[in-house]
């Protein structure tokens, strides 16, 4: 019911043809697969996450390298010859060790070592997992928790939406990075125990529930608005007076309604994510060594900048195209769901 | 001591139970003086030295500071009764007379010592050193509440007293001031061969009687050194200038300066701090260059490069008192497993360290050669012994206990901590790394509750004696439960071992050379009960201006900065 009519509305304003029978979700996606730009970005992602996953299989089949373990002592071979990892300054007065420099070679070394010896493609690729399971999971959970804050707050109204609103407002009067950096650092020593739900420190959920956790207000707010709207449509009105329950309103006419603009939110909040597990990490209250993630390389790699640059700018890079790859899909995204807002920013 | 970046109040119960009367040898000066020298002298003196410090050392009390930062520069301004000789090498553990005018045998039994205080010595405000401002400087350690007045001058008669009620101590009994004769008489509770380096460090300053009975802060404390502090901003600039009233009484304990004026900024990251040694804008940074930059300045700015051992060791600290290194194979495990060359590396590479197994440092006294935790056991550490550490993990029982890493979140020392994590998890434990901040890194990790197991250490000396390493670091009554000045950090305490202890502070009273000895046997017993893992004992760089000349390092406070010249 709501669906076919939000869906005629989007195809009358943007003159779309409309194909017989077609659901908005299928036109969303066609015009998706038509956004060349935010497809070459899925591709992207695609070969980012692919390559990740391949982490293990590099290590063990290709690298021969446990980039857990610290390999101060190590040789690889370069150009036929035998070489220690970390090798000691020659000539002068001897002083300083400087881990490899990147050999270029899958087999060894390719992107050179960092501080303790260990492989630092390896190291990118299983840092990759981790910063793209942090970021992914902290949105889901920014995105289902801010879905149901949004939804109560704004279908109920009145002291339910003060109440919510009001809790959004002090998460929201935080800077969002005090706020995370604050929650890691009480968290990181003593993990996070509320009854039943309990977190250790130095697991991954952690990092996850933090980011999770400072973002919703950034998501249910739009939320609640677009509820607040819905609230007042004709065919919430309408299943209102056919006797439809509340809970059957919600989930069957606005939930549907809704979700576009969490989908929309969606990637962004996933490239948000990173960059903030980045930032968390790179001040050791994110992801805890030996596990790595790309913040903790960055961090890795400072020390290094004069001598080893590539071990700080490699996760970087990684960051940029991955971050500047999940915003263009996003918009893509945001485009193809409410096309009203691509002619509005013309 | 420790050492960078604030020496926090140690709270070492350096109780010394020496009962026998001590026989102090006398070091008389030496003569530094040569004609040639004095007169290549006049030709260095004048300009600016200037030295960099990523951050102020804090209070400039020189009875209350406790860093190397400013130790190092209270040489130059203030004086003590004795001093450490200002001399490079081995010489500047020799205490020699400074505001006294001799270095008296004590008597009674060992417990008095007599001081005759020199004639015409004047604070930089133009007032002479008297009798009455010695007493008042011993009377105003406990005012202050220095943080070695319950510690170093505890044994003083009165002190007990003081340490109740600071604010009206007299020492009533324990430094007597005769401005008649002048002298100054100390009597002591048991005699203390250690007494004489104690007196000659800078909580044992001789300021004016009439100096606040307070911590002065940023307000500098009138000295007699060659130098005063003209003006200090803890945000911006710390400027020495030469004292107007200073005259040379001992080359050995107060020689003249070089430069007209010693200055010390602050704000410069480290990186920027090299950068402009290099370019010569600043002479001399207080901080260790950044591991990346070793390589450069070892090579491009070689002869500016100055590399010294210490008498200092790096270590990890093993909780005795919690599992899993309540178990002795446990804890003998991990000195197996640990590879010295691996955390050499991580310090600088082979040329910044030397690998150890044991407590006191190669050259100190006391010390001979003793490594069990290698892979051919013997005098010296060639390489780690993993089967063998498996093989006492395995018999400990211990595999698969939780164990967290502590360390300060300096670049080094995490790193450092980041590899016996990896050794750790090698070994069959679950580790974890925790860095703490280094503001607060010493006492939290001093302190019982916060259950520390692990723990990444450095100590350097406060002066040349072993107890100074093995007793107070493991020594029983250095362990204090639930304090943040409990410096046994290991919670170590045996009484077999702590009993000989004992037994060497009492014989160093009598004979340095058979304390020594004992001190080698309890080295040995305290290596092999492993409360500890003897990583490496490091060696200093000093990185200084192209200009920068006669450098001097002292054992005792590093670069003497006055005898270097910068023209």
């Amino acid at each position: 019911m709501s669906e076919g009519l939000a869906a005629a509305e989007v195809a009358t304003h943007v003159g779309v043809p409309q194909s017989a029978g077609a659901s908005p979700w299928a036109l969303a996606r066609r015009r998706l697969l038509r956004n060349r730009i935010a497809m070459v970005m899925v591709g992207v992602l695609a070969l980012i996450l692919l390559l990740c996953l391949a982490a293990p299989l590099y290590a063990d089949h290709v690298a021969h390298t446990d980039p857990f373990s610290s390999n101060l002592d190590g040789t690889t071979v370069v150009n036929g010859k035998t070489v220690q990892v970390m090798q000691p300054t020659e000539g002068g007065l001897g002083l300083g060790v400087t881990p490899i420099g990147p050999t270029w070679d899958l087999h060894h070394y390719f992107l050179g070592a960092d501080n303790q010896g260990r492989d630092v493609a390896a190291r990118l690729l299983y840092g990759g997992r981790n910063s793209l399971l942090i970021g992914t999971a902290a949105a889901l959970l920014t995105c289902v928790i801010a879905t149901l804050v949004g939804l109560i707050a704004g279908f109920f109204g009145g002291i339910v939406d003060g109440v919510f609103s009001r809790l959004l407002d002090v998460v929201w009067a935080f800077p969002v990075y005090l706020l995370a950096i604050s929650l890691s650092t009480v968290l990181l020593s003593s993990g996070l125990s509320l009854g039943i739900f309990k977190l250790e420190s130095g697991t991954l959920l952690l990092p996850i529930v933090i980011i999770g956790i400072v973002y919703v207000p950034y998501v249910a707010r739009p939320v609640r608005g677009e509820v607040l709207s819905l609230r007042e449509r004709e065919f919430v009105e309408a299943a209102e007076g056919l006797g439809a329950s509340t809970w059957r309103i919600i989930r069957s006419d606005v939930l549907p309604n809704v979700i576009t603009v969490v989908i929309v939110l969606f990637p962004l909040m996933i490239a948000i994510d990173i960059l903030t597990e980045s930032a968390l990490s790179f001040l050791s209250i994110g992801v805890q060594p030996p596990d790595a993630s790309w913040g903790t390389i960055i961090q890795d790699g400072q020390g290094l900048l004069y001598t080893r640059p590539t071990v700080a700018l490699a996760p970087g890079i990684a960051i940029a195209i991955t971050v500047l790859a999940l915003n263009v899909l996003g918009d893509g995204v945001r485009d193809a769901l409410d096309p009203r807002a691509k002619l509005r920013s013309r | 001591m420790r050492r960078l970046p604030t020496i926090l109040v140690v709270g070492v119960s350096v109780v010394l139970v020496a009962v026998a009367v001590g026989q102090v040898s006398s070091a008389a000066p030496t003569k530094r003086a040569a004609g040639d020298s004095v007169a290549r002298g006049q030709d260095h003196r004048g300009g600016t030295m200037k030295l960099l410090a990523k951050a102020a050392g804090g209070t400039l009390d020189p009875q209350v500071n406790y860093t190397l930062q400013y130790w190092n520069l209270f040489q130059e301004t203030y004086d003590g009764l004795l001093a450490f000789k200002k001399a490079g090498g081995d010489a500047a553990f020799d205490v020699v007379p400074d505001i006294a005018t001799s270095l008296p045998k004590p008597t009674n039994g060992g417990k008095t010592w007599v001081f005759k205080i020199r004639k015409g010595i004047k604070f930089s405000n133009g007032k002479t050193v008297t009798p009455t401002d010695v007493v008042a400087s011993f009377q105003r350690i406990f005012k202050v509440k220095s943080p070695t007045s319950g510690t170093f001058y505890a044994g003083i008669v009165g002190a007990d007293a003081c340490l109740k009620k600071p604010a009206t101590c007299t020492l009533k009994g324990g430094v007597i001031g005769n401005d008649k004769k002048g002298t100054v008489t100390i009597n002591l509770v048991a005699p203390d061969p250690e007494f004489k380096y104690r007196l000659a460090v800078p909580h044992a300053s001789i300021v004016p009687a009439n100096s606040p009975p307070r911590d002065a802060g940023t307000r500098p404390i009138p000295g007699t050194g060659a130098y005063y502090f003209a003006k200090y901003d803890p945000n911006k600039q710390l400027v020495m200038k030469r004292n107007p009233y200073f005259k040379v009484w001992s080359k050995d304990a107060q020689p003249d300066g070089y430069p007209d004026q010693i200055t010390q900024d602050f704000g410069l990251t480290v990186e920027a701090q090299i950068t402009a040694i290099e370019n010569g804008q600043y002479d001399w940074t207080l901080e260790a260059p950044p591991a990346d930059r070793l390589g450069e300045i070892g090579t491009k700015y070689a002869s500016q490069v100055h590399v010294e051992p210490l008498t200092a060791f790096w270590y990890l600290t093993l909780n005795t008192r919690m599992a899993p290194f309540t178990n002795l194979k446990a804890r003998q495990a991990l000195n197996y497993a640990i590879d010295r060359n691996a955390t050499i590396k991580i310090f600088g590479g082979a040329n910044l360290g030397t690998a150890s197994c044991q407590v006191l440092p190669a050259g100190f006294p006391g010390h001979v050669d003793y490594c069990p935790y290698t892979k051919n056991p013997g005098k010296k550490w060639s390489a780690p012994d993993m089967a063998k550490a498996r093989k006492l993990v395995k018999e400990s029982g211990t595999a698969g206990t939780s164990v967290s890493v502590y360390s300060p979140d300096d670049e080094v020392n995490k790193a450092m901590a980041v590899y016996v994590q990896s050794v750790l998890n090698q070994l069959g434990y679950k580790a974890k790394v925790k860095p703490i901040s280094g503001n607060i890194f010493f006492t939290y990790v001093q302190n019982t509750k916060n259950k520390v197991q692990v723990s990444i250490q450095q100590w350097y000396q406060d002066y040349p004696t072993a107890s100074d390493f093995l007793y107070i670091l493991f020594g029983c009554e250095s362990f204090h439960p639930g304090s943040d000045s409990s410096i046994n950090i290991a919670g170590f305490c045996n009484k077999k071992i702590n009993a000989q202890m004992h037994k060497a502070l009492k014989l160093a009273v009598t004979s340095e050379d058979a304390a020594n000895a004992l001190w080698s046997k309890i080295d040995r017993m305290v290596t092999d009960q492993a409360p500890m893992v003897t990583l490496f004992n490091p060696k200093h760089i000093d990185f200084v201006s192209k200009r920068v000349g006669n450098f001097t390092f002292s054992k005792q406070f590093y670069w003497l900065v006055d005898q270097s010249w910068v023209k």
